[in-house]
């Protein structure tokens, strides 16, 4: 009898125990993949930061570029690159034919006649001589560099040709191949050529598309939650508008993407493809994020603040926005903060309003076409070439980059303006 | 113009309270603070000017167009090639007109630029007189006891109740904008085929002239939304067997087991998962899980697709465990410490007073939480977009590709899009049927969490 008490009390302890490892080995696995998920994305995006650039001397021939004597910047400017930028390329390898000359020239990106020009015109006086100019490897050499590259794919399974290889490690063994800083990732628009491609397009539309968000969404949202957190009288409507806020909150996002094209695009008009557009879908969409925040807020400023203020003769109105309003505005920035991170993540209502359009130009105000972090995330991971690969992961990056910098700032707001009652 | 307005607003404001200064000044009583008669006087000057730009709005383009066509009356065009003229002439003002120039078209634009230049500066006229003539009439009203704080406040209360109905109108607009797209659709596909119709191949559904658009014989089988339906229930179901006993576990350790520490690192790193972009998980999925999971089925000897529902799937549970965890975690710690005390003391050990007490106290808040993790699920656009299969297969093995509603309201409408074409429409029924779906789970979901709530409160 004894015996059998102490087994299944040992047997109770042993599920005990082993309900305990589960909910252990829940959280491991949850933190597990968190961690897995950031090192896969550092492990592949971290090399993005890195350009590689060869470094090919470029003879400045005055008679190849079309220059007459002592030319002017106006003829500097208006001078034909792209013989000598050829040539530069072709001396590499001076018994080249004409297809490995065209394969030498591909070893470059195709701004290769810009980056010589720009080396002109910041010395003026190379006209005649040899300079050595850094140029930028193409996406598939920079790949090689950085040992991303399957090298012993068979030749005609792979973009880079054994001659370019070739070339390319007589160039490393000279250390005339240089690994940089990669700022054009960050300073150049969207490209079709992964080692031109930059994140600055989308950025700017990330930034206006948030902007015209949070100049919609705040303004609105404070006001709807002043209205149902101090004035609504309880009836049916107001409990409609309720339930309609939480309803809104969990409306899949893809749902206010055709609300984007339905109205805002066919029955108003709007441009497509801007970050107006989709600055407005996405106010809708953290509209409700906001109202509850607000709320919530305004629901924690204790009442005697509000009787005290309403005893020394203050009208409702003034009891509101001199008293209540301000004590809750930390806690409602902080909620704004975190739907606009939330907004900045979105991309599915973006894709619909045609925020996806291949956009090669820094738009310069949320009537020009853009596309936005999140979305240009899509873009590169939608095209085959292997150098986009890195380049998403370094988008992601930047993207979470953001996303902690704006959720930080929200806490610090919380618990530094935030007042406790007790 | 605007700016202008705005100062004519300040200006007002300032009159307003110097009149008041000017009442108090006389040793007379105020029925308000001066700074309401400012308000008072400024609202007075940005009603006018609201109700005068708004109403400008709406009916300036439509009397500019008149105007325009009016010379092209009598000349027996059809209403649609009046349309296009007019669109020409818009097109040509603005400098962006490309195609051929003709002397017509270019003096309506010459036109249209000198109506829109008049109706400019008549706007600023009428404006700014109706603006002057209101102040000044306020201005003259008020006096020592007139009411200015009431007025004020009731301007005040009506925005914030206007700011209120911006939620509801969202939603109307959520409907309008699903609801004439959707019945357009039903039109040429019948109810029928859709909801029970087994092929889905809307790329078949090219529309080459407006006689063929009218033909449903040609849509047979083309808009049988059962696969997508399947798919989309499918890859939600193999999300929540991931997310739920991950996500109900962590949620129970932290409420239950958990030292203040552990809760208090592990909550808030649990909760990073939330805030990752779905387009990030997308990426994670296609270009990690997916290739992952293929070589482990290949070395099985299995055949998997690289973008298998599993993957999918996968990725999009690991999204919504904290969804669960913190949700359950908080109905839990809500259960009154008397049930777990009264537990305790009748000698059941941690696991059983959870499993056998708090658990069934909990329930309705934990399945609320479920449902709710289910509405994101089927909602789920990005990771299936990317991870998932385009093509919309009928099956239930999750190695293989399967499709869903977020999915393919993706692929048909990316890119340009026709409206009117079914193609389209038929997006616009599957956003229905994903927002009438999602509704009724978030009700459900919602006021369950609700009820629960107010049961231990």
């Amino acid at each position: 009898m004894n015996k059998n008490k102490e087994q299944l009390l040992n047997k109770r302890y042993k599920a005990e125990k082993r309900f305990r490892l589960y909910g252990q080995g829940a959280i491991f696995m949850a933190l597990l993949f968190l961690t897995i998920f950031i090192f896969k994305i550092f492990s592949t995006g971290y090399s993005a930061f890195q350009k590689t650039w060869l470094i090919v001397p470029v003879t400045f021939d005055a008679e190849l570029m079309m220059l007459e004597q002592n030319p002017s910047k106006e003829d500097l400017k208006d001078a034909d690159y792209y013989d000598i930028a050829l040539k530069s390329m072709a001396d590499l390898d001076p018994n080249a034919n004409e297809d490995q000359e065209n394969e030498l020239k591909r070893m470059v990106s195709y701004f290769f006649e810009r980056e010589i020009k720009r080396e002109l015109l910041n010395d003026p006086s190379l006209i005649g001589k040899t300079k050595d100019v850094y140029l930028t490897a193409s996406d598939d050499l920079d790949q090689v560099f950085k040992g991303n590259y399957p090298r012993d794919l068979p030749e005609d399974q792979r973009r880079v040709t054994d001659y370019q290889l070739k070339i390319f490690d007589q160039l490393v063994e000279l250390g005339k191949v240089e690994s940089k800083f990669n700022l054009s990732f960050f300073t150049y628009p969207d490209s079709r050529e992964a080692e031109l491609a930059g994140i600055a397009s989308s950025f700017m539309g990330s930034i206006f598309s948030i902007l015209v968000c949070l100049m919609i969404a705040f303004p609105v949202a404070v006001l709807a939650a002043i209205y149902l957190e101090e004035f609504a009288p309880k009836n049916r409507f107001t409990d409609f508008i309720e339930v309609n806020i939480n309803n809104l909150a969990a409306v899949p996002s893809i749902v206010f993407g055709l609300l984007g094209l339905g109205i805002l695009l066919a029955v108003f008009q709007l441009p497509r493809s801007t970050p107006l557009v989709g600055g407005i879908t996405l106010s809708l969409m953290t509209l409700p994020t906001i109202i509850i925040a607000c709320r919530a807020s305004l629901k924690a400023v204790p009442p005697s603040i509000r009787e005290a203020a309403l005893a020394m003769g203050a009208s409702k109105m003034q009891t509101t926005m001199h008293h209540t309003v301000p004590l809750s505005m930390p806690g409602t920035l902080s909620g704004t903060i975190i739907g606009l991170a939330q907004a900045l993540g979105e991309t599915a209502p973006l894709i619909l309003i045609g925020m996806v359009a291949f956009v090669n130009t820094i738009p310069g105000s949320p009537l020009d076409p853009a596309a936005s972090l999140p979305v240009q995330i899509y873009i590169w991971a939608e095209s085959a070439e292997r150098g986009f690969v890195e380049k998403v992961s370094a988008c992601i990056m930047v993207l979470l980059g953001f996303l902690i910098i704006m959720n930080l700032f929200a806490q610090i707001i919380r618990h530094k303006f935030e007042k406790k009652w007790s | 113009m605007f700016t202008f307005i705005v100062l004519l607003g300040f200006t007002s404001y300032y009159f307003g309270r110097r009149k008041a200064y000017t009442i108090q000044s006389t040793n007379k009583r105020l029925t308000a603070l001066p700074q309401f008669y400012g308000y008072y006087l400024a609202i007075w000057c940005a009603i006018p000017a609201f109700i005068i730009f708004s109403l400008w709005a709406i009916f300036e383009p439509t009397i500019v167009k008149l105007l325009i066509l009016s010379d092209y009356s009598n000349q027996g065009y059809l209403d649609d090639e009046l349309n296009l003229i007019y669109e020409k002439t818009k097109a040509l003002s603005r400098g962006q007109f490309t195609g051929e120039i003709t002397p017509f078209i270019e003096a309506s634009a010459e036109k249209y630029l000198s109506l829109r230049s008049i109706a400019q500066s008549s706007k600023a006229v009428i404006v700014l007189s109706i603006i002057i003539a209101s102040v000044a009439y306020a201005y003259k009203k008020i006096s020592s006891n007139s009411k200015t704080r009431e007025p004020v406040e009731k301007f005040l209360k009506a925005v914030l109740f206007t700011a209120s109905l911006a939620a509801i109108l969202t939603t109307v607009g959520i409907v309008f904008s699903l609801i004439f797209q959707t019945i357009d659709f039903f039109k040429v596909i019948p109810l029928f085929d859709f909801v029970f119709g087994t092929h889905w191949y809307p790329a078949k559904a090219f529309v080459r002239d407006s006689s063929e658009a009218l033909d449903p014989t040609m849509y047979s089988d083309t808009f049988g939304a059962v696969p997508i339906f399947a798919g989309t229930f499918f890859i939600a179901f193999i999300a929540m067997c991931v997310a739920i006993p991950i996500g109900l576990m962590s949620g129970i350790y932290l409420a239950e087991y958990a030292s203040v520490k552990v809760r208090q690192y592990a909550k808030p790193l649990i909760e990073i998962l939330a805030g990752i972009p779905t387009v990030v998980y997308g990426f994670f999925a296609a270009l990690t899980v997916g290739p992952f999971l293929k070589e482990i089925g290949n070395s099985m000897g299995l055949d998997v697709s690289a973008e298998s529902a599993l993957a999918a799937g996968g990725v999009m549970g690991i999204m919504i465990i904290p969804f669960i965890s913190s949700l359950s975690d908080d109905v839990i710690t809500s259960v009154p410490q008397s049930l777990r005390d009264g537990s305790y003391a009748m000698g059941a050990t941690k696991s059983e007073t959870i499993k056998k007490v708090i658990f069934p106290a909990a329930l309705p808040g934990i399945v609320g939480s479920i449902l709710l993790g289910v509405s994101r699920a089927i909602g789920e656009t990005m990771i299936v977009v990317m991870a998932s299969g385009l093509a919309a297969n009928l099956t239930i093995n999750p190695l293989e590709s399967t499709s869903t509603i977020t999915a393919q309201i993706v692929v048909i409408l990316i890119g340009d899009q026709a409206f009117g074409d079914p193609k389209t429409q038929a997006a616009f029924a599957l956003g229905m049927s994903l927002f009438l779906v999602t509704l009724c789970l978030n009700i459900v979901a919602l006021r369950v969490v609700k009820k629960y709530r107010e049961k231990y409160e």
